[in-house]
C-alpha cells in the first residue's frame, strides 16, 4: 500500500489557512518522471502543488496523490528582444524576480507573496494591485505546455486550442500539469516604486480617492480599518505606486538602480499583531496604530519591490497567528453597480466586532476569457478571519447570499468554505469548463479537495 | 470534505434513533452539509423529518449493529452514494440489565455484541473508508461507566471500556492518515435509556451532550467529557481504593 518510491510519503497537507487539512501521498517528480506518477495516479486521482499559497484546499488530495514539479531556478530563460520569460511552471515568482530585475524587468503580475510558482499563478489566474490596468497573470501568458491525463504533451495559448489554454488560465490544476509558460515581462529602469499614500477618515473617501488616481497610477490597493465604526466607517490608507525612474531615485540609489536583494532585512513596522494575542481589543490597538502611522498624504516615497508588494514575505510564519483553528480568507468581487454590496458587507464586519487587521480593497478591471478566472470589473475585498469564532459561518453565508445575489463571485485560491450550488452561481461558465475538462480529462484523473466539494469535478 | 468552518458534507449517525445521537447530528450539521444518514434498526422510527430542511436530503437505512458481516459493505455502500463520508457518529448501545444478565448469563451477549464488537466492527469500517479518503471525523459514544466499572452494570461498563481503549487507539492510528476520532464519555444522561432510573450525580440532557460533543469535534480533541466536570470528579475516582469505591452512591 505504501509506495516503494522514496520520493512519495504520505503526508498530512492543508492550505495557507491551515483550516483544511486531508491525507495524501506526496509524489515530488520532474518533467521526465511525470508519465510514470500520471500512469500510477490511483482511484482519487492526482493534483498539482506548486508552493500551497493558496488558502484552502485546492492543492490536496485526500486519499490521492498530490504531485509536485521539481525545477531549479535556471530552469528560466529571458528573451529581451520579444520582452518575455520562459520559466519552467515550478520556478517561484521569487525565482523569477532574482533572475530579471537586475536585468532590467519586472513580472506582469505579482500577488502579496513572492512564494507562489508560476503553475500556480497560472492555475489560480493570480491578480495584483494593478488589475485595473493589466488584468491579471494569464492575460500576459503567450504559450505554456500542458502534459494532459494521457501523459501527451500539448502546447497551448490564446492562439492554438485557446479553449483548452483558457481552460487551464484559471483551472485550479484539472485540466493537466503545466510544464512552463512563456509570459510577457514589464520593462523597468529601476527596482524601486514610487508610492503616492492617502490616509482616509472614512469609507467613502477611500473609494472615491481611489477611483480618482486609478487611472493616473499602475498599482493601487487600500487598507481598511474594520474595527472603526460610525463616521470613521471603513476608514482606511490607500497606497499607491509605480515602477520609478532613475530621476526619481537619491544618489546612493542611483548607483545601483536594478538592485534587487529580496533577503534584506528591512525595517517594516510590525504587519501582524504577535502571536497569540488576536482578539478585538489588540487588534483595535493595532489598526489603530496602523492607521495613524500612515501619513495624511504623502507623494513619491520611494520603496523597495518586497516592502511594496511583498511586506507579509518579511514575517516569518505569520499564518500561525490564529492558533491551530486556522483562518480563511473571504474575497469576493462584485461589479461596480454593487457597490451597496460592497458597503453592507463592510457596516456588518464593523458591527461584527471581529479581530480583523489583513485587509484589502482592491479595483478590478475587466476579466479575460478563461471561464473560471476570478476578476471582473468591479471592486474586490479580501479579508482574514480566524475561524474559531462561532458567529463567522453564519456572518459568511449571509456576505454569501449578498455577493452572489448581486453577480459576484468568490475566489477559488482562497475559497474554503463555498457549496457546489453558491460556485455554480458565482462562475455561470462552469459547464463550458466542464466540457474542455471531459474533452482532456474524460477518466477524471485530476481531482481535489476542492474540485469534489465544488463539484468542478467527479 | 468538511469545509474550513467544521461545515461537513456527510453526516452519518448510526444508532440514528439515539436521542444522544441525534443531539450531536444536530449540533454538527450545518448549512453545507447536504447529506445525513440515519442508520437504524427500525426505518419505521427513524423520524427524518426532524432534521429535513431545504438542502439536506436525509435518508433512513436499515442496520443492525449485531449484523456484522454487513458492515463494511455497508460503510462502502454509503461512501458509493453519498461520497466521502466526513462525519460518522456510532451512537447505538445498550444498557441491559445486571440482574437478567446475574441471572440467564448468555443475555449479556447482545449487549456485549451490540456496545463492543458491533461498534468496534463498524469504527473500522468507517475507519477505513475514511482512511481512503484522507480525512473524516468518527465520534464514539463511549461512558464513564468504561472509565471505572461498577459492581452495578459491570457487564455495560466493561462493554463501554473495551470500546474506549478501541476508539482511543484507533484515534492515534487514524491520525497521519488526516483523520480524528472522538471518544465521548457521558455520565447520566436523561434519555429512553435510563428512563425510570434515579439520576446520578452530574445528570445531564442529550442536548449539553450534543454541544459539548460538537464542540470537543470541532475543536479536534480524542476525549470529551459530558458533563466536563466529569473529568475531574473521575481523575479522583480513578485512584480510589477499591473498597472506598465500592461504598459509593454512584446510582
Ligand atoms: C500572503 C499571500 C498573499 C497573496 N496575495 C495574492 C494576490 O494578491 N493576488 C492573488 O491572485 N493571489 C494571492 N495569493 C494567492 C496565491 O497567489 C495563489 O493561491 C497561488 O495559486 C499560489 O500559488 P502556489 O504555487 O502556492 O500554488 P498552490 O497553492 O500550491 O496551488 C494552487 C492551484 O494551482 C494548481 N497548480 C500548481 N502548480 C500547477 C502546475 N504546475 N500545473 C497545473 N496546476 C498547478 C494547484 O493544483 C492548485 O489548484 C496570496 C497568497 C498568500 C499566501
Ligand atoms: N443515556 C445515558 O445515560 C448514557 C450515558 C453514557 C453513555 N451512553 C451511550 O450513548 C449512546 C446513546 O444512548 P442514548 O442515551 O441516546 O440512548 P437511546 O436513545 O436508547 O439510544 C440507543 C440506541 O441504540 C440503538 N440500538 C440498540 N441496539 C441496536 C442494534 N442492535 N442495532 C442498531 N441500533 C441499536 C437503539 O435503536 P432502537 O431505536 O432500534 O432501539 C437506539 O437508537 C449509547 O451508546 C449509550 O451507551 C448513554
Amino acid at each position: 500500500m505504501f509506495p516503494a518510491d522514496p520520493a512519495a510519503r504520505r503526508s498530512v497537507l492543508s492550505g495557507f489557512g491551515r483550516s483544511t487539512r486531508s491525507a495524501a501521498t506526496l509524489v515530488e517528480v520532474d518533467e521526465r518522471e511525470l508519465p510514470a506518477a500520471i500512469k500510477s495516479l490511483p482511484a482519487r486521482g492526482g493534483i498539482m502543488r506548486g508552493l500551497g499559497r493558496s488558502y484552502g484546499d485546492p492543492a490536496q488530495n485526500g486519499g490521492g496523490h498530490v504531485l509536485r514539479l521539481r525545477s531549479g531556478p535556471d530552469a528560466m530563460v529571458l528573451d529581451p528582444a520579444a520582452g518575455t520569460l520562459t520559466a519552467s511552471a515550478g520556478v517561484s515568482i521569487d525565482d523569477v524576480l532574482r533572475h530579471v530585475v537586475p536585468r532590467g524587468w519586472f513580472v506582469p503580475v505579482t500577488p502579496g507573496t513572492r512564494f507562489v510558482t508560476v503553475g500556480g499563478a497560472i492555475a489560480s489566474d493570480i491578480h495584483g494591485k494593478n488589475h485595473h490596468r493589466d488584468g491579471s497573470f494569464g492575460n500576459h501568458v503567450r504559450r505554456l505546455r500542458l502534459m494532459q491525463a494521457d501523459t501527451t504533451v500539448v502546447e497551448v495559448g490564446p492562439d492554438r486550442d485557446a479553449e483548452l489554454f483558457w481552460a487551464t488560465v484559471g483551472g485550479m490544476g484539472l485540466t493537466g500539469v503545466i510544464l512552463d509558460a512563456t509570459f510577457d515581462l514589464l520593462p523597468i529602469e529601476t527596482s524601486r516604486i514610487a508610492v503616492d499614500v492617502y490616509r482616509c477618515d472614512h469609507l467613502d473617501d477611500v473609494m472615491s480617492e481611489m477611483v480618482a488616481s486609478e487611472h493616473d497610477v499602475r498599482y493601487s490597493v487600500a487598507w481598511i480599518d474594520l474595527l472603526a465604526r460610525g463616521p470613521r466607517l471603513g476608514r482606511g490608507v490607500l497606497t499607491n505606486g509605480g515602477h520609478a525612474t532613475i530621476e526619481q531615485l537619491g544618489p546612493d540609489a542611483a548607483a545601483d538602480p536594478l538592485a534587487y536583494d529580496a533577503d534584506q532585512v528591512v525595517t517594516v513596522p510590525p504587519l501582524v499583531p504577535p502571536m497569540g494575542v488576536i482578539n478585538r481589543l489588540s487588534v483595535s490597538a493595532f489598526n489603530e496604530a496602523w492607521f495613524r502611522k500612515a501619513p495624511r498624504r504623502r507623494v513619491g516615497d520611494v520603496q523597495r519591490i518586497p516592502t511594496y508588494f511583498h511586506p507579509l514575505d518579511l514575517v516569518g510564519d505569520w499564518n500561525r497567528v490564529y492558533g491551530r483553528d486556522g483562518f480563511v480568507q473571504y474575497q469576493f468581487v462584485v461589479p461596480n453597480d454593487a457597490v451597496e454590496v460592497l458597503r453592507t458587507i463592510i457596516e456588518r464586519l464593523a458591527a461584527a466586532r471581529l479581530p480583523i487587521f489583513m485587509t484589502v480593497l482592491k479595483r478590478f478591471g475587466p476579466g479575460n476569457p478563461a471561464p473560471l478566472s476570478f476578476p471582473l470589473a468591479g471592486w474586490q475585498l479580501a479579508v482574514d478571519i480566524g475561524v474559531r469564532h462561532r458567529s463567522v459561518a453564519p456572518l459568511l453565508r449571509g456576505f454569501d447570499d449578498l455577493v452572489l445575489g448581486a453577480g459576484g463571485r468568490h475566489y477559488l485560491a482562497k475559497d474554503a468554505t463555498l457549496t457546489a450550488e453558491q460556485f455554480r452561481r458565482g462562475y455561470p461558465r462552469l459547464d463550458e469548463w466542464r466540457a474542455v475538462r471531459d474533452r482532456v480529462d474524460p477518466a477524471g484523473v485530476w481531482a481535489s479537495d476542492q474540485s469534489r466539494r465544488l463539484g468542478l469535478t467527479g | 470534505m468538511q469545509n474550513a468552518l467544521h461545515e461537513p458534507q456527510t453526516v452519518v449517525l448510526f444508532g440514528g434513533t439515539s436521542e444522544i445521537g441525534r443531539a450531536i447530528a444536530s449540533e454538527l450539521i450545518a448549512p453545507a452539509t447536504r447529506t445525513l444518514v440515519l442508520a437504524v434498526r427500525h426505518p419505521d422510527d427513524a423520524h427524518p423529518e426532524t432534521f429535513e430542511r431545504d438542502g439536506l436530503d436525509v435518508v433512513v437505512e436499515r442496520f443492525d449493529a449485531t449484523e456484522t458481516d454487513t458492515h463494511d459493505a455497508f460503510v462502502r455502500r454509503l461512501a458509493a452514494a453519498h461520497g466521502d463520508l466526513d462525519v460518522a457518529i456510532i451512537a447505538f448501545g445498550q444498557l441491559g440489565d445486571q440482574a437478567e444478565f446475574d441471572a440467564e448469563p448468555a443475555r449479556a451477549a447482545e449487549v456485549l455484541t451490540v456496545n463492543y464488537t458491533g461498534a468496534v466492527v463498524v469504527g473500522l469500517a468507517v475507519g477505513g473508508q475514511m482512511r481512503r479518503q484522507g480525512h473524516g471525523r468518527l465520534v464514539v459514544l463511549s461512558s464513564v461507566a468504561g472509565e471505572r466499572t461498577r459492581a452495578a452494570n459491570h457487564v455495560y461498563g466493561s462493554s463501554k471500556a473495551g470500546l474506549d481503549a478501541f476508539a482511543q487507539g484507533l484515534g492515534d492510528a487514524l491520525r497521519p492518515h488526516g483523520v480524528q476520532v472522538t471518544a465521548v464519555r457521558p455520565g447520566f444522561v436523561h434519555t429512553r435509556m435510563t428512563r425510570g432510573m434515579r439520576a446520578a450525580p452530574f445528570a445531564t440532557t442529550p442536548r449539553v451532550v450534543g454541544e459539548l460533543a460538537a464542540d470537543g469535534v470541532r475543536a479536534g480533541r480524542h476525549t470529551v467529557w459530558t458533563p466536563s466536570v466529569l473529568r475531574y470528579v473521575f481523575m479522583v475516582l480513578r485512584h480510589l481504593p477499591r473498597r472506598v469505591f465500592r461504598r459509593l452512591p454512584l446510582g
